[in-house]
């Protein structure tokens, strides 16, 4: 078996007496979407924040592409190929939907300190700007505001800036939080292709997506993680319904 | 002292987010309030409480009229908007008292030093004002972590929203907090108006000091505030002090003065320098709220 | 955005208008103030691009402008009295030359800038704003107890500083040279905004969150951004002091840094000519107001208050709408 693309190794997190997250490990591999699920406060973005590198864990370590990355700044993590998509959309809101995405190139590009030469003139930018926008189909967008567009377009764009980096892996944090039932189809249809480009570590709530596009489940309770196994594996776990999708009937 | 003015800017700035570069305004009023009253009556007891009086109620009105429109907007905003409200209230003080410094008599029960245990000679009115300060830092712990208001006010730093669901008159209790603060710095500006002199711009250098405590101290902390007065007047009197002796012991007399004063004035901000880079949100600061 | 465009050619039409025709009518006393609309305009460029493109409110930007003004008043100092600055461990006399003058001030105060980046950018919001105003007041401090160079009094410089091939002692000859550096650093800022540099820096002050996850590193970006704010300021500084053939610490106090900030605000933020109103509003105030009453501040301070609560965008942004540029 050819080495994971991301792999986190007995990761720990705790605030003041507050555990986020206690021995958790997992790896993401090559073509494969795994996602990450949990009832609410089980530790998920705790998790992610630390694979992305927000937040150092208290003890643990962070592999991406075979090197040991816990101590690597958010920056240069994105920079090796690591791409995060966020929960509450994080894009920059005063900008056209094109600079968001010229933006993304950029950083991919890596040279920042160019004081006079215009962004927007540069072809090289804008071609993998606009083949990541054409990608989630926003092209005909790109002259819009960013605040002006819709949470659906945004979460596209959103995708779209993650695409310029050219990313070895993709980090997605609730990608379809807050769309309709027709967009989050489109994008399922999409993430579904998109992980023959690179493997996607799923964060979701929506379980007709997780169950539909998921490889591997991992099933996250109180900071722990409980089970890694296939969508059927996981539905078949009497720990997980009782934990978990219980829950979900129940409320 | 530096505590009282330290105290109002971090209770208004963590339970209402705003910063206020007007605070030193209020003191300035504390301290013209006192002036005149003292002059007038002779009592600097009625001299005190008019400095309360005065800045509380200019907070207040300050608070209904300008900053309430502040709240949601942004930091720089704020900074102008008191900005402009400092070129206000200085301009105004000139314009009523003038540029001459007004003097404010100690009063004569304090004046004079007392011995204290071990010898040293120290002004019993220096002394009143740190017992003054104590006074006030018990005082405000008891009310923050004990009472109906300090519940209220922990409350609305916490969560606007709730405390308002829960039917507290959010914008009073936020003009309660303002005039609080202000009548803080009032009081401070009153009791040091008798040791110095009360002038117009008298308060933003102090203003200045009370930022470098909160940024010691940590923002939104009554017991950073504290901490940080106590380290801020130690390492500004000890370097005052202790610098120039320092480098007297390699230099000539009068070079070392020189550098030892140069230095002695930096001293408070190399302090801060120092605490920013070990730990950026100060001593007593919250880590995961920037 | 084009209504923006015609404002500003407006504004720079009326720059050129006024000092020809108070030239002309032979009033040198307008063309020293249009000179001090240049370079307050530059001091107020160059933390525009810290504050409006970068999001730094720095109310520390005074030191710059002291810095720079210091860098003049030493370096011209040492040469009216003919000692030099140093002789160990290599020579460095003190001189007269602008072009020289400018560079020195360029690269102490890029250095002072860095200095207070490095420090004070590992904070942000309300600590940054306190931190760099606190700063301003330790460099003050330190003036004012410094004596070798006048300590509270300042330095006073006999003669204006000379620029190869012309008399800068002629009021409309030192205004083309403030008014040339002022249009080069426009031009320069225009084009900044624009780049690289300045589409990740603005990108970073409306979500800095993003820009990390592109692969950005936010401090070096932003640590760059007032580094160039702060030589462009302290360059203003340094013609300021020529203006006025005299510094004193109280370039370094923290009215300064409110006043640089005031032209930004007054003109609009973010806006390429924001600061350049800002500073020609600012002056003509100065000069009207303060012949009405010598307590002119309290109506600047009511006009700022008004701007800040009710104007957001300054007197560009009251002129050409709220819309910002996106081209």
């Amino acid at each position: 078996m050819t080495e994971p693309v991301l792999e986190v190794k007995k990761l720990c997190k705790s605030f003041g007496a507050l555990v986020a997250n206690k021995d958790v490990s997992f790896d993401l591999r090559e073509g494969e979407i795994h996602a990450l699920i949990g009832p609410n406060g089980a530790g998920k973005s705790t998790l992610i924040k630390q694979i992305a590198g927000g937040m150092t864990p208290d003890s643990g370590q962070v592999f991406f592409l075979g090197q040991d990355v816990t101590n690597v700044r958010t920056a240069q993590r994105a920079r090796m190929g690591l791409a995060r998509t966020f929960q509450v959309s994080a894009l920059a809101m005063e900008y056209t939907v094109l600079q968001n995405v010229v933006l993304g190139a950029l950083g991919a590009r890596g040279d920042v300190f160019r004081f006079l030469k215009p962004a927007l003139k540069d072809k090289e930018l804008l071609g993998i700007a606009y083949e990541a926008l054409e990608r989630v189909g926003l092209e005909d967008s790109a002259a819009k505001i960013t605040a002006e567009i819709s949470h659906g377009q945004r979460r596209e764009l959103e995708v779209a800036v993650a695409l310029t980096l050219r990313p070895k892996a993709f980090l997605m944090d609730e990608p379809m939080a807050g769309l309709g039932t027709s967009s989050s189809k489109g994008l399922t249809r999409f993430l579904d292709n998109l992980r023959a480009q690179a493997p996607i570590l799923l964060v979701e709530h929506d379980m007709d997506a997780v169950f539909s596009l998921a490889d591997r489940i991992s099933v996250l309770v109180y900071g722990e993680l409980i089970i890694t196994g296939t969508a059927d594996e996981i539905r078949a776990d009497r720990e997980v319904r009782h934990a978990y999708l219980g829950e979900e009937e129940e409320t | 002292m530096l505590f009282l003015m330290a105290a109002g800017l971090t209770l208004i700035f963590g339970v209402m987010g705003l910063i206020n570069l007007a605070h030193g305004s209020f003191y300035m009023i504390g301290g013209f309030a006192a002036a005149t009253v003292a002059n007038a009556t002779g009592s600097f007891i009625l001299a005190l409480l008019a400095s309360i009086v005065a800045a509380a109620a200019v907070g207040a009105l300050v608070e209904w009229i300008v900053i309430r429109r502040l709240y949601k907007r942004d930091h720089l905003d704020q900074v102008l908007a008191t900005f402009a409200l400092i070129l206000i209230f200085s301009e105004g003080t000139r314009w009523l008292f003038g540029s001459f410094p007004l003097y404010l008599d100690v009063p004569k029960m304090l004046s004079g030093p007392i011995t204290l245990p071990g010898g040293i000679e120290y002004p019993v009115y220096r002394l009143a004002i740190i017992v003054a300060g104590f006074t006030v830092a018990i005082g405000l712990f008891y009310m923050i972590s004990r009472t109906r208001i300090g519940v209220r006010i922990r409350a609305g730093e916490n969560d606007r929203e709730i405390i308002a669901a829960l039917g507290v008159d959010i914008s009073k209790l936020y003009t309660l907090v303002f005039a609080l603060g202000a009548a803080l710095a009032g009081v401070a500006g009153a009791l040091v108006g008798a040791i110095q002199s009360v002038q117009v711009g008298m308060g933003e250098p102090v203003l200045i000091l009370a930022f470098v405590v909160i940024v010691i101290g940590g923002i939104g902390s009554i017991k950073g505030a504290f901490i940080g007065a106590i380290l801020v007047g130690m390492t500004d009197t000890l370097g005052r002090f202790l610098l120039p002796e320092f480098f007297s012991a390699f230099m000539d007399q009068s070079t070392a003065t020189t550098i030892g004063s140069s230095l002695a004035s930096m001293s408070i901000y190399i302090l801060m320098a120092a605490v920013l880079l070990i730990k950026p949100t100060g001593l007593f600061g919250d880590t995961s709220a920037t | 955005m084009q209504r923006e465009k015609v404002i500003n050619a407006l504004i720079t039409l009326l720059l050129v208008v006024m000092p020809l025709w108070a030239w002309w009518a032979d009033e040198p006393f307008i063309l020293t103030l249009l000179t001090k609309v240049a370079i307050f305009a530059l001091a107020g460029v160059g933390l525009n691009i810290a504050l409006g493109l970068g999001g730094l409110v720095s109310f520390g930007h005074a030191v710059f402008f002291g810095v720079g003004g210091y860098a003049m008043g030493i370096l011209a100092s040492h040469a009216q009295s003919y000692s030099p600055i140093m002789e160990i461990p290599f020579l460095i006399e003190g001189t007269k030359s602008m072009p020289v003058i400018w560079l020195v001030a360029i690269i102490s105060s890029a250095l002072a800038a860095l200095l207070v980046g490095a420090l004070s950018l590992r904070t942000s919001g309300v600590y940054f704003i306190m931190i760099t105003l606190a700063f301003g007041q330790m460099f003050f401090y330190f003036t004012i107890s410094w004596p070798a160079y006048g300590g509270e009094d300042g330095l006073l410089i006999y003669t204006r500083n000379h620029f190869p091939g012309m008399n800068t002692l002629d009021p409309i000859q030192f205004l083309i040279i403030c008014y040339a550096i002022l249009g080069v650093v426009l031009y320069f800022s225009a084009r900044l905004a624009k780049s690289a540099f300045g589409l990740a820096l603005n990108g970073a002050r409306q979500n800095t969150e993003r820009v990390l996850t592109v692969g950005i590193d936010t401090f070096r970006l932003r640590l760059v951004a007032f580094i160039i704010s702060g030589a462009i300021t302290g360059l203003a500084g340094a013609l300021f002091a020529d203006l006025n053939r005299f510094v004193s610490p109280s370039m370094f106090t923290w009215q300064t840094s409110g006043e640089i900030m005031v032209f930004i605000i007054l003109g609009g933020v973010a806006r390429l000519y924001g600061p350049v109103a800002g500073a020609a509003l600012f002056v003509f105030l100065e000069y009207v107001l303060g012949d009405l009453s010598d307590y002119w501040h309290i109506y600047l301070g009511l006009l700022l208050l008004l701007v800040v609560l009710f104007a957001r965008g300054g007197l560009i942004g009251l002129l050409a709408g709220r819309e910002v540029a996106h081209d």
